[in-house]
């Protein structure tokens, strides 16, 4: 059966809000429009308004409502319509959502799932494009995911809303039409470990969300050159599975980090600080970056310049096999 | 209601039932007499008066414990409710067992009257841990110290009772500076339309530390920001406790009907400084401080029960007594607290465990074995 990744996160939503009828789903638009991606579609008719409702447009009262009705006692998945429009609820997610549980000794727990499309490559106008995933990684109490593929989709989804802590699903938004040829539910490993998307032997490309079919596009070309890529899909930013990646190192003694969000303090540099801690002696070449620069998102007739792709991957490969 | 919804936002609703009124409500003057209101019944009980009483005294005392503390270097800053007990001990007292209280960090006085052990709540400002108390045993959330976030809190918590018929109501807590923030802005706005029943009660104490009303809104008063929201707007005089204790009664029972939020302004006044870090002397003079000291909301109830002989001079001594036990208390717990196990700063981060966390703590365990032995060396 083929299945979007949309439709495996709805069929996810769908799942647990079955399951469970603790589960609330909220956000702007996700009632009756069914979200502005269609992710929840059906929700609202299925569950009625209760389980699924749309909210004023007010991202901290989202997050904030999302805290308070965790603390009651439901799981929330509360949806971020845009990746840009996360920073009004900034404060909640920072101050309150990854710190209660931590601030009350244990005391409070916050099952929360906060879902959010981002990143660009849609011809989007501004603050529709943007990748603000090392925000959260950076704050200790968040668990972030983000799915590279619709079982993926499905399954890292059903994970978070399982699980007792915050979780942001980073939702790669330009993906959401890929299909994959699978049969709903799906189970996939833990979100904690990182998959080996595809066995190569001579460079890693580390990666995730919107950037796995990237990186899966350039080991495909890269076979014309001769060289043979591994790709590893992180699957979870934090925590990070830094043993799949020194392991992945360790056999091709190369790596290169790709991700859209911009390079300085990017996923990237940690990654890389974790490899060269951990298999110093095995690596051939520095760690090299396919990423977005450190400009503001550009202007969507440019975002082809700017969005790493097969040919930055490429470049940077031969850099790397160079040394 | 569902009519009224229907109708919001489309200019049919009558605005004016919305409106706070032109005085704020006050039953009880400076010197204890009562003016009764059938609009504001009271319907305490004398025995009930001097609870109120006790747990009003209680508050300031510990209060004052709190600033002895910190002054000796035991607390790291305390920030004072002096002058407002009536504002958080009244309102407080208006709500059943089993509504949930969000307080800001200034909010002794409603803790104590949840039963909530005070030495628990200055773990916070001496740096223990960031708070002791269990939420769920006394319906009262962990102190809130980004301004006026706690009111999305109530509001989502409110929103989750309704959804599940638990007729409870929340109160949220902030104060005249908090209402300028964006959060208690969409907390109104989420609580109108989901019809949430949260009382969003405003303690004005005059002051944002250093910023007075004036330069805070130029709403005519801060119980008018309700209407904007669909929200009546009550006003009290929070340094009256019978007062306060009428108005956020009726606010709670209405909500708990099913007739949605409301916000309450309780005028008082901040008798200490904003924290014991903060110098009012640079921007308050003492002929205000003095004209506000006339308003004292234990002294007007102390000069009520007494003109009504319901307050002798033993039953003020017992209640004295108990305060200065309370105090002592809570100086036993605080003075010289050792810190936790710095390894317990790894536990409460995450439910599920993690592999980097677990190696971080193994990193500081090294460390603190090295001290260990660096220390043993050195003696």
């Amino acid at each position: 059966m083929t299945v979007t990744l949309a439709q495996a996160i709805n069929r996810a939503l769908t799942d647990a809000m079955a399951e469970d009828d603790r589960v609330l789903v909220f956000g702007e638009d996700v009632g009756r429009l069914g979200g502005v991606f269609r992710v929840t579609d059906g929700l609202q008719s299925r569950f009625g308004e209760q389980r699924c409702f749309d909210t004023p447009l007010a991202e901290s009262g989202i997050i904030g409502t999302a805290i308070g009705l965790a603390i009651y006692g439901y799981r929330p998945v509360a949806e971020m319509q845009f990746d840009g429009f996360t920073y009004p609820a900034f404060e909640q997610l920072v101050s309150h959502l990854a710190k209660l549980r931590n601030r009350s000794r244990g005391t409070l727990t916050l099952p929360v799932t906060v879902r959010i499309p981002y990143g660009g490559g849609i011809g989007a106008v501004e603050h529709h494009s943007e990748s603000p995933e090392s925000y959260w990684v950076h704050t200790a109490g968040l668990t972030v995911v983000s799915p590279g593929t619709p079982d993926d989709g499905y399954a890292m989804v059903r994970e978070a809303i399982a699980s007792d802590d915050p979780v942001i699903v980073m939702e790669p938004k330009r993906r959401y039409w890929m299909k994959a040829d699978i049969e709903l539910p799906v189970t996939a490993p833990p979100a904690h470990e990182a998959l080996v998307r595809r066995e190569g032997t001579d460079v890693t490309i580390v990666c995730y969300g919107p950037m796995v079919r990237t990186a899966l596009d350039a080991a495909e070309a890269a076979e014309e050159e001769g060289w043979s890529l591994e790709v590893l899909d992180l699957r979870s930013l934090s925590p990070m599975d830094t043993e799949a990646i020194v392991a992945s190192v360790q056999r091709t003694g190369r790596a290169i980090v790709v991700h859209e969000a911009g390079r300085s303090l990017g996923l990237g540099a940690e990654v890389a600080a974790r490899v060269q801690e951990a298999a110093f002696y095995h690596l051939e070449a520095p760690v090299l970056r396919a990423t977005g620069f450190d400009t503001p998102y550009p202007p969507a007739k440019l975002e082809g310049y700017w969005l790493p792709d097969v040919d930055r991957i490429l470049d940077l490969v031969e850099r790397s096999l160079a040394y | 209601m569902v009519d009224d919804l229907q109708r919001a936002g489309s200019g049919q609703l009558d605005p004016t039932s919305l409106l706070p009124p032109a005085e704020p409500v006050h039953l009880l003057d400076p010197d204890g007499t009562l003016h009764e209101d059938p609009d504001h019944p009271v319907g305490l009980d004398d025995a009930a008066l001097l609870e109120l009483h006790r747990t009003m005294i209680i508050t300031r005392r510990v209060d004052r414990e709190a600033i002895n503390l910190q002054r000796q270097g035991q607390l790291g800053v305390y920030a004072s409710c002096l002058g407002q007990e009536a504002a958080q001990v009244a309102s407080a007292w208006a709500l059943q067992d089993e509504d949930w209280i969000f307080p800001s960090y200034r909010e002794l006085g409603a803790a104590i009257v949840r039963d909530v052990d005070p030495a628990d709540l200055l773990h916070l400002f001496r740096g223990t841990w960031l708070s002791d108390h269990d939420p769920y045993e006394h319906r009262f959330a962990l102190l809130s110290i980004p301004i006026g976030t706690q009111a999305l809190h109530a509001t989502g918590f409110a929103m989750g009772a309704r959804f599940d018929d638990n007729p409870i109501v929340t109160v949220v807590y902030f104060g005249d500076g908090g209402t300028s923030e964006g959060d208690p802005h969409e907390a109104m706005t989420f609580a109108g339309v989901m019809r949430a029943p949260v009382v969003f009660f405003v303690q004005n104490n005059q002051y944002a530390i250093s910023v007075p009303l004036a330069k805070q809104t130029a709403a005519p008063t801060l119980a008018h920001k309700a209407i904007g929201y669909g929200l009546p707007g009550y006003r009290c005089d929070g340094n009256d406790p019978l007062a306060t204790y009428a108005v956020t009664r009726r606010a709670v029972e209405r909500a708990r009907a099913g007739h949605g939020p409301a916000l309450i302004e309780a005028l008082t006044y901040r008798m200490e400084a904003h924290t014991t870090s903060d110098d009012p002397s640079r921007y308050r003079s003492d002929e205000e401080l003095e004209a506000a000291a006339l308003t004292d909301p234990i002294v007007r109830l102390r000069n009520h029960l007494r003109n009504r002989d319901l307050l002798d001079d033993a039953t003020e001594r017992r209640f004295e007594e108990e305060a200065a036990e309370r105090a002592q208390a809570v100086r036993d717990a605080i003075y010289d607290a050792p810190h936790g196990d710095p390894l317990e700063l790894f536990d409460h981060v995450y439910v599920a465990p993690r592999a980097d966390l677990a190696a971080q703590r193994d990193e500081l365990r090294a460390e603190l074995a090295r001290r260990e032995d660096d220390d043993g060396g050195a003696a």
